[in-house]
Parts: C-alpha cells; structure tokens; sequence
C-alpha cells in the first residue's frame, strides 16, 4: 500500500537541434494517488497520459518537477531513481510478454528464487490462469497474454502498478470480463494501481478516482460520480459522455435556457451555459407542463434508446430512455421534463459563445 | 574501425601517386567500358536474383505446396556452391558460354538464396490483413500482390538484392574462370602483373565509391519505418493459396530446373571427377584442409559477430547519423574485392606489424573486413524486430540494464544472431582471393587446394576437396534455410 505524489512535471520531447520542434507533453502535472486506491487517468489522445506513466515508472526523465512514492523523491530535479530499483509494476498496451519464455518463466521473472515457484502458482490462480503456466505465449489468447502481464506485473508485489490502456486491444465482450478479472486481482492483492485510458466508460466503472487529463494538466480529480454529475469545464463534461449544453442565465439558484428553468447550485448570477446528461431529460407525449418540442429522431440500442427532440428553431436536445421509444415516432409532439441538478458555467466575458451545443 | 583500413591504404596509395597519373588512370576509355560492363553484370543479376528469390519465397510462404519448408532448404542450398566451382563446371559442360551471359548465369545461381531466404522470412512476418483489405478495395490477386505484398516484403528484398549487387561487384572467381574482364579481374591482372600498384588502387577505389552510392541508395530506401511489431494474441497465417495442379506442377518443375541448374550440374560435374579419379587421392590431405578450412569459419563467424553485435544494435535500436555511418563504414569491405583487401592487409602487416604477417590472425583479420555487414545485417534485422518494451518491461521487474539486455533481448534476438553467423561461416568457406594471399605457409584450405588443382588442370584431383567443400558449405547453408520460420499451415 502506497503513496503517489506527482507535482509540478514538466516533459518536453524534440530537441532543438537540427530544427525539430519541441513538443511540450506535460505543463504542470499533479496527481495524487492514496494508498491501495486505483485511480484512472482519463483523457484524449495525445494528452500526455502514457508520457506521465512513462515518468512514474522510470522510463524518461522529467524535465522539472516531482514524483514521490511513499514520500521518498524518485524522480526530481537531478534525483532519477532507475526503474529496477522504483518497484513499480508495470502492464503496458501491448502486454510485451516475453516471447522466449513460458507463462510460469513470465510471472517468475520478477521473483528471488525462493518461493518462486509457489507465487508463480497463486498469482496465476488469481488472474485465472491455472493450468496454463506451461504454454508458450504464441498459444495464448489476447485476453490470456493481457492476464499473464498483469500477474507478472504483480508477482513481485510491488509498491504500484501501473496499467497502459490495458483493455484496448481487446474486443467489448472480452474487455468487460478481463476488466473485472484485473480489479479483482489488484484489489486481492491489495496494490495501489493508476490506469492510464481514454476510454471513459473504462475509467468510470474501474476506478475508484478519475484524474482528467487534458493538454498535459490534470483539470480535474475526484470520484467517478462526482466527476461525471459535476465536471469542472463544458469540456470534461463532453469527453466523459454525452453532454447537452445550453446557453443559459442564472440567478443564482436556478438556470434559465430553452429548456426552461433547471435547479444548479452554487453559481453567480449572469450569462452562461447550463451542461445536462440525456438520460436527465423525460420525453412524453405533449400533455401538460414541461417544454413542447417534436421527435426529429430516434435511436435504439436493445436496453435503451436515444431520443432526439427538436425545441424551435435551432436547438436540438437529446434524451436517454430504457426500453423501446414506441410511442414516440418522428414528428410526434413530446413535453420534455428535467430530472434533478444541472452544472452551470458562467460566461468568462459578457459576451457569450455560440448559441446550443449538442454533443452525440 | 578497422573495415575502412582497405579504404585507407587506397587512398594513401593514391594520394601518394599524384594527381596527373589517377586522371590519367581514371580517363582511360578503358575504365569506361569496365564500369559498364560491371554495373550492367551487377544489373542483371541482382535482378534476375530479384525475380528468381521473390517468386520461391512466395511459393513456399504462400503457396498450399506439399513440403514447403523443403523446397525452401533446396532453394538455399545453392549457397553452398562456390562461384568458381560453378564456373567451372559450366565451362567443361559448354566450353563456348560467352563470357557475360556465363558470368551473369552462373551468379545469378549462385546469389538468388541471399534474396530468398530473407524474403521468404519477411513474407511468413508480413501481416496478411492488410492484403485482405487491399482485395476488398477492388484490387485484383495480382495488383495486390504487386502493391501490397511486395510493398511489405521490400526492405527485405532490396537488403537481399544489395548483398547480390555487392558480391557480383567483388567476385572473382566466376569472372576469371569465364575470362570477362571486371573490375576485379582487372585489378587482380594488374596487381599480379605490375610493379607499379596505382592502377590497381584507382580502380579499386572507383569500384568502393560505386558500392558507396549502391549502398547508400539502399539506406535511403529502407526509410524511416520501423519494424517492431508486437501481436497479441495468436498471430495470423496467411491463408494459403492453392496453386491448382497445372501451376503447381509448374512451380515444382521450375524450382527442380533451377536447383538441376544450379546444383546438380556443379556436383555432377564433381561426382564425374570423383569416377575418374579412383587413384591418386591423399585422403590425409582432404582431411586435414577439411579441419583448416571449418576450425577458420568457425572462428571467423564467431569474431565478425562479435565486432557486428553493437553496430547492428545501434543501427537499429539508435538510429543516428552516427551508427548509419559506423553501419555504412561495415559495408565497404564488402564491396572490395578479395584480393584488394588481402593486399591491403599484406602492405599494413609488412610495414605496421610484422609479427602479424601471414598468421592466421591476419587472414581471420581479412575475413572480418570482407563479412561484416552480413552478421550486421543480421544483428540489426533481429534487433528491430524485438521491441524496447520488453527491456523496459525486464527494468520494471527488477532488472539492471545490462541483465535486462542478456535475460531478454539476448535470447530473442539470439537465431537471428546465430544465422548471421552461419551466413558468414558458409561464405568463409568459399572464399578464395584473400585466403590464398595471407593463408600462412602450409596451411591449405579446401578452396586453395581446389584452386590449384583446377588451375592445373588437375580435375580428378580437384573433385575431393570439392565434394568435400560443398559438403561442409551446406551445412550452414541447410542451417539457414531451416531456421527461416515458413508456416506448416
């Protein structure tokens, strides 16, 4: 059980030499990680996640800054604690199981030669392995090579592991199982871990803390909840989900857009924009109250549907719903009703951006 | 680096002998025709290897043929032949082969499994998706294999055809033996007849910038692309195709004609010989060249895969100008013939160190300069198909880097390491020029005694040390052709 402290990192890459131009990767990452916590850091390609993971392990060097691991430095200004002696598992995109050697020879390699054997055998019993210590990786599966990197990556219990969008190359079917496999395996074992992905459904459902990750900075660090019904800018709420954003006035306790008046908490009186989730939003059929709008669209899943409402001109607002959407063919006259809180963002300058923005 | 001490003393002798006399030397007509008539041989063969080496690596790679990897060891047995014994025995078979269609036939023979075998390795990695995706774009089988397939097979095929180029440019023996003046016959004549040795270094040295921009064509072509490719999970096969009868039986009926050509008229010419020699044979002699010639391969691969291990690593693992020079640097004694190199050896042994002159040392030395960049080519290959994240993968786990390295990259990168051991080990074997000039006083080895034979005209005589030559040249040879991975499926 163990604590990361990232603080203040900077990495560049590209040198100024022969005219390549540099590439800031990280302005001022930090990152908290509590001790047998696993936190995700979420964030779009190109953000800078596998670089910061990079640093944690020991890989590259930082150009300023500090990573602390149960508060020793390991990475600072001169300080660069060589990855093998960091204890720092890691379980990169690609697995990178060792080709030349069994699965058992894979899982032992980081392990003394005292009571190898034995940890070889518990940790592939615990990623679901048993039995197959003796293949060779060529005769393993995405999924299985994916759990040999994991136990191998955990064997010598390490302080922190560190997992690289693991599930990536796996197909959605797959991905749901290894992904629970592997939160049991490192909650079993009671590891602090940080998983680095884009994926946010993956980042909300495994971890127990989302840092996102955007233009090299955390924006924002909480619980998945949390993140998800209160995000810290209209972008953050658009990358963890669909997201409706409406121009907006506030005052204070309530919003007023062409959805009419929605609940928000803690804001300035002022212009801005109120963000809302689809499945906030209840479409019936016209009746009384709520907002008059007209189905312009639907789209089934199988155990939802998302319903696309039209609310005058131009502004377009979708709904989530469980279940078949029936009763609401295109053109039909809805009422469109809000569930619960909005978050709401005060316009920087008075004048305001472009009208409705719509996210699918 | 010692590769480029040929290269020195060439330039020393010819900045020794004065400016007017390398014009004089160099604007001959006569330097001219022999470029041309080079170039063109190296042209021709390395093309026709092209052909020949890409369409038996498809067939054995891709093909639903019964006993592939079979066809693939006949195909790179051929290795095993040296060019003056092939040479030969087309002489006794057509006396009248003009000198360049011999020359370029009997070459292309001998230099088509340097395109095979790392082409046919190349296409068994090469990813078939992206031919499937390519079908079902609308391109045809044969588009396809034209835009894709030979796109994903090109830095190999072009590395292959490179090594061709270089080692018509610099061979000897065929050239002599079918009396087509080359650059190094030419400069081999001139050497052996001339007091004076400036011709010979001129030309030499034209024959180096030539190899220089052929290699350097080759670098550039190779690109920026990187190889390393980790799959996860099962990788994909290619699916086989099947040939249908009549153009399997063709594929067969030309791989047998140009194995028959290529193999079986060298070795029945030997075996004839062999029938008419049922006396005469010092079978202590055939013994004892057998153990000089295989204990000096043997050291030999063993020392250039030690000097090529951290060029080829730095070649691929830290591309820079730095390591594609030090990579380029290794090629040059390659693309120098034999005997310029032993000559060179002989001038710097004479007058730096005596005590070396004419010991095995100095024709190991020799053998190191001429075969670098093969066990280079090798190294580097194996080095970049192995990714970083497997060393960084070993330091995660505890490993320093040195122990990272031998726990890891050691063991994958090691067939890779040994066939470019094995492709040297075979070509020490057959080489001639340069083991006749330093071989020490005494020490006969199998290609000297079937030189001199042959060149006495002693054909019963010369058949032992021939068969016996061809015999421990396909081992290495056969080595190679296994250890190339070809699916069984």
């Amino acid at each position: 059980m163990s604590t990361l402290r990232v603080r203040d990192v900077h990495k560049s890459f590209g040198s100024s030499r022969g005219g390549a131009a540099v590439v800031q990767v990280l302005r001022g990452t930090d990152l908290d990680v509590e001790p047998g916590s696993l936190v995700a850091v979420l964030g779009p390609s190109g953000c800078g996640k596998t670089t910061l993971l990079r640093l944690v392990a020991g890989f590259d060097r930082l150009d300023s800054g500090s990573i602390e691991l149960d508060g020793t430095l390991i990475s600072g200004p001169g300080v660069h604690v060589h990855p093998e002696r960091r204890r720092i598992g890691v379980v990169p995109q690609e697995g990178a199981v060792f080709p030349h050697l069994s699965v058992s020879a894979n899982v032992a390699f980081g392990l003394a030669r005292q009571g190898r054997r034995a940890r070889v055998e518990e940790m592939l019993d615990l990623v679901g392995l048993a039995g197959l210590g003796s293949r060779m990786p060529h005769e393993l599966s995405g999924g299985q090579l994916q759990r040999v990197a994991l136990a191998r990556a955990l064997a010598p219990r390490p302080a922190l592991v560190l997992l690289d969008e693991p599930f990536a190359a796996l197909d959605t079917a797959l991905r749901a199982s290894v992904r629970s496999q592997v939160r049991e395996a490192i909650g079993a074992v009671g590891a602090t871990a940080v998983l680095v992905t884009h994926d946010q459904e993956e980042a909300l459902s495994v971890a127990d803390e989302v840092a996102i990750l955007f233009g090299g900075r955390v924006v924002q660090h909480g619980q998945p909840m949390s993140v998800y019904s209160r995000p810290a800018t209209p972008e953050v709420a658009r990358f963890l989900g669909d997201a409706i954003v409406l121009e907006a006035s506030s005052d204070g306790t309530h919003a007023v857009s062409a959805l009419g008046s929605v609940r928000i908490s803690g804001a300035t009186p002022g212009r801005g924009h109120v963000v809302l989730r689809p499945e906030q939003l209840v479409v019936l059929p016209r009746g009384g109250g709520g907002v008059a709008g007209d189905v312009v669209s639907t789209e089934f899943f199988g155990h939802d549907a998302l319903v696309t409402v039209s609310l005058g001109a131009h502004t377009l607002v979708r709904s989530r719903m469980l279940g078949a959407p029936h009763h609401l063919a295109v053109g039909t006259p809805v009422s469109v009703f809000v569930k619960g809180e909005g978050t709401y963002f005060a316009d920087p300058s008075p004048d305001g951006v472009p009208a409705a923005m719509m996210r699918g | 680096m010692l590769a480029s001490l040929p290269l020195a003393y060439l330039v020393l002798r010819t900045v020794g002998a004065g400016f007017g006399e390398v014009l004089d030397v160099v604007w001959r007509e006569r330097t001219l025709t022999l470029l041309v008539r080079s170039l063109s041989l190296a042209a021709v063969v390395t093309a026709a290897s092209l052909v020949l080496g890409v369409a038996w690596a498809w067939v054995v790679t891709r093909t639903a043929l019964p006993l592939r990897r079979w066809w693939l060891v006949l195909g790179a047995l051929p290795l095993a032949v040296p060019s003056y014994l092939a040479a030969y025995a087309w002489i006794s078979l057509a006396p009248s082969l003009p000198p360049f269609a011999g020359s370029a036939l009997v070459l292309t023979l001998v230099c088509y499994p340097y395109v095979l075998l790392p082409v046919a390795a190349a296409l068994t990695r090469a990813d078939p998706g992206a031919e499937d995706v390519a079908r079902s774009l609308g391109r045809g089988p044969v588009v396809t294999f034209v835009s894709v397939t030979l796109r994903q097979v090109r830095p190999a095929a072009v590395a292959g055809g490179l090594l061709v180029a270089l080692y018509v440019l610099s061979d000897f023996g065929a050239v002599a033996l079918l009396r087509l003046d080359t650059f190094t016959r030419v400069i081999y004549t001139s050497y052996r007849a001339g007091f004076d040795p400036v011709p010979a270094a001129v030309l030499s040295l034209v024959l180096v910038l030539v190899t220089g921009v052929i290699a350097a064509a080759e670098l550039r072509s190779r690109g920026r692309a990187r190889q390393a490719r980790l799959g996860s999970g099962v990788a994909r096969r290619a699916r086989a195709v099947d040939l249908g009868r009549l153009r399997a039986a063709a594929s067969v009926a030309g791989m047998l004609t140009v194995a028959g050509l290529a193999l079986a008229v060298p070795l029945g010419t030997v075996v004839w010989w062999l029938a008419g020699s049922s006396r005469g044979v010092d079978v202590g002699d055939v013994v004892s060249a057998t153990a000089a010639t295989v204990g000096l391969a043997i050291v030999a691969a063993a020392l250039t895969t030690i000097v090529a291990a951290p060029v080829g690593y730095l070649a691929a693992r830290h591309p820079s100008r730095v390591s594609g020079w030090l990579e380029r640097l290794s090629y040059v004694g390659f693309a120098l013939p034999g005997i310029v190199v032993a000559l060179s050896l002989v001038y710097l042994g004479v007058r730096l160190v005596y005590p070396l002159y004419q010991t095995t040392t100095m024709l190991v030395l020799a053998y190191l300069v001429l075969f670098l960049p093969m066990a280079v080519g090798s190294i580097r290959a194996a080095v970049s198909a192995t990714p970083p994240v497997l060393e960084e993968m070993a330091r995660s786990l505890g490993r320093s880097p040195t122990r990272a390295f031998t726990s890891v990259t050691l063991p994958v990168i090691t067939p890779g390491v040994l066939a470019g051991a094995a492709l040297v080990a075979v070509t020490v074997m057959k080489e001639l020029p340069a083991t006749l000039v330093l071989r020490p006083i005494g020490t006969e080895t199998l290609a000297t005694e079937l030189w001199s034979a042959t060149a006495a005209g002693a054909f019963a005589a010369a058949a032992p040390y021939a068969a016996a030559l061809v015999l421990v040249a396909i081992i290495p040879a056969g080595l190679l052709a296994v250890r190339t991975e070809v699916s069984q499926r």
